[in-house]
């Protein structure tokens, strides 16, 4: 028994649905008084937990039994460093390992780039029509993003316009932006033979056809090969259960979950928002072991999370596919795009991504 | 009679129609054809419309060549007719290069209005490209300046937007000076200096109409970019400084055309069905969108390009190592690689060796660990990400996934190796694989599969591929075996090449793979015993799948003296019974030559163990000899002594009660399977008869005995059954051999 039909009744007012999706957009529906009771799920039968560590040698794509919860960044770091980060939306990359990386090369690298960006916008062009020509490159370590002193320092990748109008004004507009980091690679980092080096996560801010001629010179130059990383619902249901365990100072936003109903003709998107203090509490009952998350536990937190809303709207959420997670810590989507939002839980957030990332690549 | 003229009636239509589809004219005069009524197919239908436009197109060309005067757009409305048609076509397909003479011609003679001479030259799209000649004419028409000024402008946009469309460009070359001069025309300028930045060459450079330039010396950023052109060309007469920074140097002249370029380039290419030839080199050789990150045929360039360009530093080290390393890109023959081998490098992308047979032969000789990394990084990457079945909506790049498995299979042959980065793919991908798409390659890829990881592939692989296998048609069984026989084949060639390799170090690390090695060959084939045995069953004991099963213990049969590898596994029951009582004699000679190689290394085998040389730590099992002993009573019984159902000890044989037997009433089924009376080898016993028997009719196979047997039996061996050959003569101790020697001599 979950235990949680008491305390989860306190906070009845917070939870809010929204349907949208071949309606008019007005159609959300408040609940009045809603969560009364929470339902006493038992535990999910026939979802035995999956053991950590490799099945014969390698585990291809499953998620491991239980993580850690996402340390909170120590108070010596900076934050003013990395807040530049928060409040965007970064597309996600998995990287394989560079070859012949040297993070003392990044001004060559740079200039580098910067030609190759040059040549390849002058790409079937006789004359320079615009002006677009201009883009600098810069390149720069960022080395509070790691989680230990093993993960290789980040690197963040900048491109930014001259404006050809002001040729004198020294202002330049950032038009795009992306970083390599690792935060507590150990996997991929023991096996790995020098001359590589392992930045698996790559993020992403800005046009696509930059990110396609950055992609390619990274490619060509250091051998390395990247694909989307797409964030399956197994994992945005553990994105659930670590952020809403995630203590936060300020009074955060509501959780907020976004279900899409497949196999319909016109898409149909359910939002579940719920309270964050109701949806903590919720938690609090579900946690046994502090500082540590099962999968059993994911799984009954969505499972009470799941039949709250059937008690009331009658529709089994299991049958739908997660698509979007956000809460006060940061949101993601499925298509692997995520936010940031709490400049102390950033690293926490990235040390799951770059599980997923490495998980990817191997 | 009423009937046989209604059919007449019905069918006339049809005939009438038939002949449009060859004859289109006849069709346009023939207006009596009531096309409402025909039945049109739609491929006829679009036919007609393009052929309406081609005749409409034709027509208003054929106007505008013979338009004498000026001829007022509002009151003509054949000129408006004309006008739209020629717009709308222009717009949609583009014109043909015969056009653009007429065309240009109309336009800057001036003869019409300037609204419509614009709407012309606005119209003015190729479909393919414009003869030079054309433009050669138009600029003559320019010169003399019957046109207005505005036309004169819209004009020099159009050519340099239309310049790399144009055909041939020495003749419009030739004209070079006369835009020079109107370099002078403060309205035209800023074109003409865009006009002569296309046309500018070396030689253009040094003329003496350099000197001219300084006249019209301005910062204006056209002249700047011209001047910063032949600057280029001859520093030397160019003395000005010109700033360094790139700008925005011409107006953008393509703006009324450069929508329907594309769009009709777009609809020409969607149309056809065949690549066009490229026509321009602005081009863009890849029609479909690609995504960036996955380039599937990664070309070969150096790593060390990138070297030199960093810093100042490295560039020293790498002026040396330039002339140390000699660049892939040069690498061309096999002698190159031979004399550059101690300096070559890999190239920077990894994948790219999977193309180049040369460079997989350096590989083949490198025992640099990185770059196999490298390349199994790369690869697994991009077989995960162009996966036709695992990946949504990547179906349409199904031929090129295709191509990309078969480059990755023949770099596998080639390195006589499989990439453990196309193993992991195929455990990833084959329990989502409907067995269907790349099929041939897929399984090709499982031949390569490398030994060390049987207990892997027994739950990603074996699991799976049964799975279809018992699902699927016949020939995909088929296909399924002779790849699990290449790759068996793969691993014992392997096993011999390591023995070769490792006969001088100690023997105590040998043994541990060794055991590993053994228990993998044996899973795979009791894996391949237990699917055929199923297999046959399912398609009741088709010869096709007996064939490929057969084949497959063809390998199995001679592990011990061919592979020299401790182990030897009898077929199953569910397999050799079927082979036994086949209908077919290939599938029968296949068992016998199959019964003799395995007689043939089970006494190797056990010559060995008495000679006890050395500690045997493999020995076989007496269940093997038990077995193979089983069989051979069965066949000796069925094939020879004629006793089948009678000596089979084998628990599945064929072993029969006579009572029931006899209930059947079959007289003499003792010998219904021996060499004569077997349903696979009766045609040979029918053809024999007739051959030692001409005259008789009865086909008496009871005359096949005694000398005659033996006759037949030499009969049977020049028929080609030399597996049968081979197994008599070896497992069937002939009482009379010396009789039969002398016989022989006789005959």
């Amino acid at each position: 028994m979950a235990g949680g039909a008491g305390r989860g009744g306190a906070g009845a007012d917070g939870t809010g649905v929204q349907m949208a999706g071949g309606r008019p957009a007005g159609s959300a529906i408040e609940m009045e008084g809603a969560m009364r009771t929470l339902p006493s799920s038992g535990r999910p039968s026939g979802t035995g937990r999956l053991s950590r560590g490799p099945l014969f040698g390698r585990n291809y794509g499953l998620s491991p039994g239980s993580r850690l919860l996402p340390p909170r960044c120590q108070e010596d770091a900076d934050p003013q460093k990395t807040a530049f980060l928060l409040r965007k939306q970064w597309t996600l990359y998995s990287v394989s390992p560079l070859y012949k990386f040297s993070s003392a090369d990044l001004k060559d690298y740079a200039r580098m780039l910067g030609v190759f960006i040059a040549a390849e916008k002058q790409k079937g062009l006789a004359v320079d029509v615009d002006g677009e020509l201009g883009v600098r490159v810069a390149m720069s370590g960022l080395p509070e993003l790691r989680g230990s002193e093993q993960d290789p320092a980040a690197v963040l990748v900048q491109l930014s316009l001259r404006s050809s109008l002001s040729p004198k004004n020294s202002e330049e507009k950032l038009i795009w932006s992306g970083w390599f980091c690792c935060v507590a690679g150990d996997d991929l980092l023991e096996n790995l033979p020098e001359n590589f080096t392992c930045l698996p996560l790559f993020l992403v801010n800005g046009a696509e056809s930059y990110t396609a001629i950055v992609g390619s010179w990274f490619q060509k130059t250091f051998d390395c090969c990247f694909r989307r990383l797409a964030i399956s619902p197994l994992n945005l249901t553990w994105m659930a259960a670590m952020w809403t365990g995630c203590k936060v100072d300020k009074n955060t936003a509501a959780m907020e979950l976004l279900f899409s109903v497949p196999h319909l003709p016109q898409p149909l998107d359910i939002s579940y928002a719920i309270h964050p203090e109701d949806v903590k509490a919720l938690w609090d009952t579900v946690q046994k072991t502090p500082g540590e998350i099962t999968q059993e536990e994911v799984d009954v937190f969505m499972e009470c999370l799941y039949s709250h809303f059937h008690r009331h709207f009658k529709i089994h959420l299991s049958a739908t596919k997660l698509v979007k997670v956000s809460t006060g810590i940061a949101s993601a989507h499925c298509d692997g795009i995520i936010k940031f939002l709490q400049s102390q839980y950033l690293i926490g957030v990235l040390m799951l991504l770059t599980e997923l990332a490495i998980s990817q690549i191997q | 009679m009423q009937r046989r003229q209604s059919s007449k009636h019905s069918k006339r239509p049809l005939q009438v129609h038939h002949s449009n589809q060859t004859d289109l004219s006849a069709w346009r005069k023939g207006e009596t054809v009531d096309t409402g009524k025909s039945a049109q197919s739609h491929r006829s239908l679009s036919d007609q419309k393009n052929d309406n436009e081609q005749d409409s197109l034709e027509q208003a060309l054929s106007y505008f060549e013979k338009i004498q005067d000026r001829v007022s757009l509002k009151k003509s409305e054949v000129l408006q007719k004309h006008l739209s048609t020629l717009e709308s076509i222009a717009l949609k397909r583009g014109l043909p290069p015969e056009g653009f003479d007429v065309l240009l011609d109309v336009a800057l003679s001036g003869k019409l209005a300037d609204g419509v001479n614009t709407r012309l030259l606005k119209s003015l799209i190729p479909a393919s490209a414009i003869p030079e000649s054309s433009v050669v004419s138009s600029v003559s028409w320019f010169c003399v300046s019957k046109c207005s000024s505005n036309i004169q402008l819209l004009f020099l946009r159009w050519l340099i937007t239309m310049f790399d469309f144009i055909d041939q460009k020495e003749q419009v070359h030739a004209l070079y000076g006369i835009f020079f001069f109107f370099l002078n025309d403060e309205k035209l300028c800023p074109y003409i200096c865009h006009v002569l930045y296309l046309l500018t060459r070396k030689e253009n450079g040094e003329s003496p109409h350099l000197c001219e330039m300084k006249y019209h010396f301005g910062m204006q950023p056209h002249l700047q970019a011209l001047l910063s052109l032949y600057k280029l060309f001859c520093p030397e007469l160019v003395s000005i400084t010109l700033p360094q920074k790139m700008k925005a140097y011409f107006k953008n002249a393509d703006g009324p055309w450069k929508a329907a370029i594309s769009a009709v380039r777009q609809r020409n290419q969607a149309n056809s069905t065949v690549p066009q030839p490229l026509l321009l080199g602005t081009a863009q050789p890849h029609s479909r969108k690609r995504k960036w990150n996955t380039q599937l045929i990664v070309p070969a360039s150096s790593a060390n390009a990138q070297n030199l360009v960093v810093g100042g530093k490295m560039s020293r080290v790498d002026s040396f190592s330039a002339n140390r390393s000699f660049p892939v890109e040069q690498l061309r023959t096999f002698p190159q690689l031979l004399q550059n081998i101690h300096r070559l490098e890999f190239p920077s992308q990894m994948g790219s060796v999977l193309t180049n047979p040369l460079l997989l032969h350096y590989m083949n000789c490198s025992k640099d660990e990185s770059a196999y990394l490298r390349l199994y990084y790369w690869m697994g990457q991009t077989l995960q990400e162009e996966c036709t079945w695992c990946v949504v909506d990547n179906n349409q790049h199904e031929e090129e996934f295709k191509g990309f498995l078969e480059t990755a299979y023949k770099a596998e042959c080639f390195l006589q190796e499989g990439f453990p980065s196309c193993e992991e793919f195929l455990y990833r991908s084959l329990p989502l694989w409907d067995g269907v798409s790349c099929r041939s390659q897929i399984l090709q890829l499982i031949s390569w599969i490398p030994l060390s990881t049987f207990s892997e592939m027994k739950s990603q692989l074996c699991d799976p591929l049964a799975q279809l296998f018992f699902t699927s048609s016949l020939y995909f069984k088929c296909s399924v075996l002779e790849s699990l026989k290449e790759l068996l084949q793969n691993w014992l060639n392997w096993h011999v090449v390591q023995l070769d390799s490792e006969s001088d170090s100690q023997l105590s690390s040998l043994n541990t793979t060794l055991s590993g090695l053994v228990s993998g060959v044996a899973e795979l084939i009791n894996f391949v015993g237990r699917i055929s045995t199923a297999a046959l069953h399912l398609e009741k004991s088709h010869t096709f799948l007996l064939h490929f099963i057969l084949d497959f213990y063809e390998t199995v049969c001679d592990i011990y003296l061919k592979y020299k590898l401790p182990l030897l596994i009898m077929p199953p029951a569910g397999v050799f019974y079927p082979a036994l009582l086949s209908m077919d004699s290939v599938n029968l000679n296949q068992l016998c030559y199959i019964m003799y190689r395995y007689r043939t290394n089970l006494i190797a085998a056990k010559e060995n163990e008495m000679s006890k040389k050395k500690i045997q730590q493999f020995k076989f099992s007496s269940q093997t000899y038990q077995e193979y002993n089983q069989y051979i009573i069965a066949m000796v019984g069925c094939l020879w002594t004629s006793s089948a159902f009678q000596k089979d000890n084998h628990p599945q044989g064929i072993c029969l009660d006579d009572e029931l037997l006899k209930k059947t009433g079959v007289e003499e089924y003792k010998n219904s399977f021996n060499i004569v009376y077997h349903p696979a080898l009766m045609c040979y016993a029918v053809d024999f008869l007739q051959q030692a028997w001409p005259d008789d009719t009865t086909f008496n196979f009871n005359l096949i005995k005694g000398k005659k047997w033996n006759w037949y039996l030499r009969y049977l061996y020049g028929q080609g059954l030399e597996g049968l050959k081979l197994f008599i003569e070896s497992s069937i101790n002939r009482v009379s051999k010396a009789s039969q020697s002398k016989e022989d001599k006789k005959v």
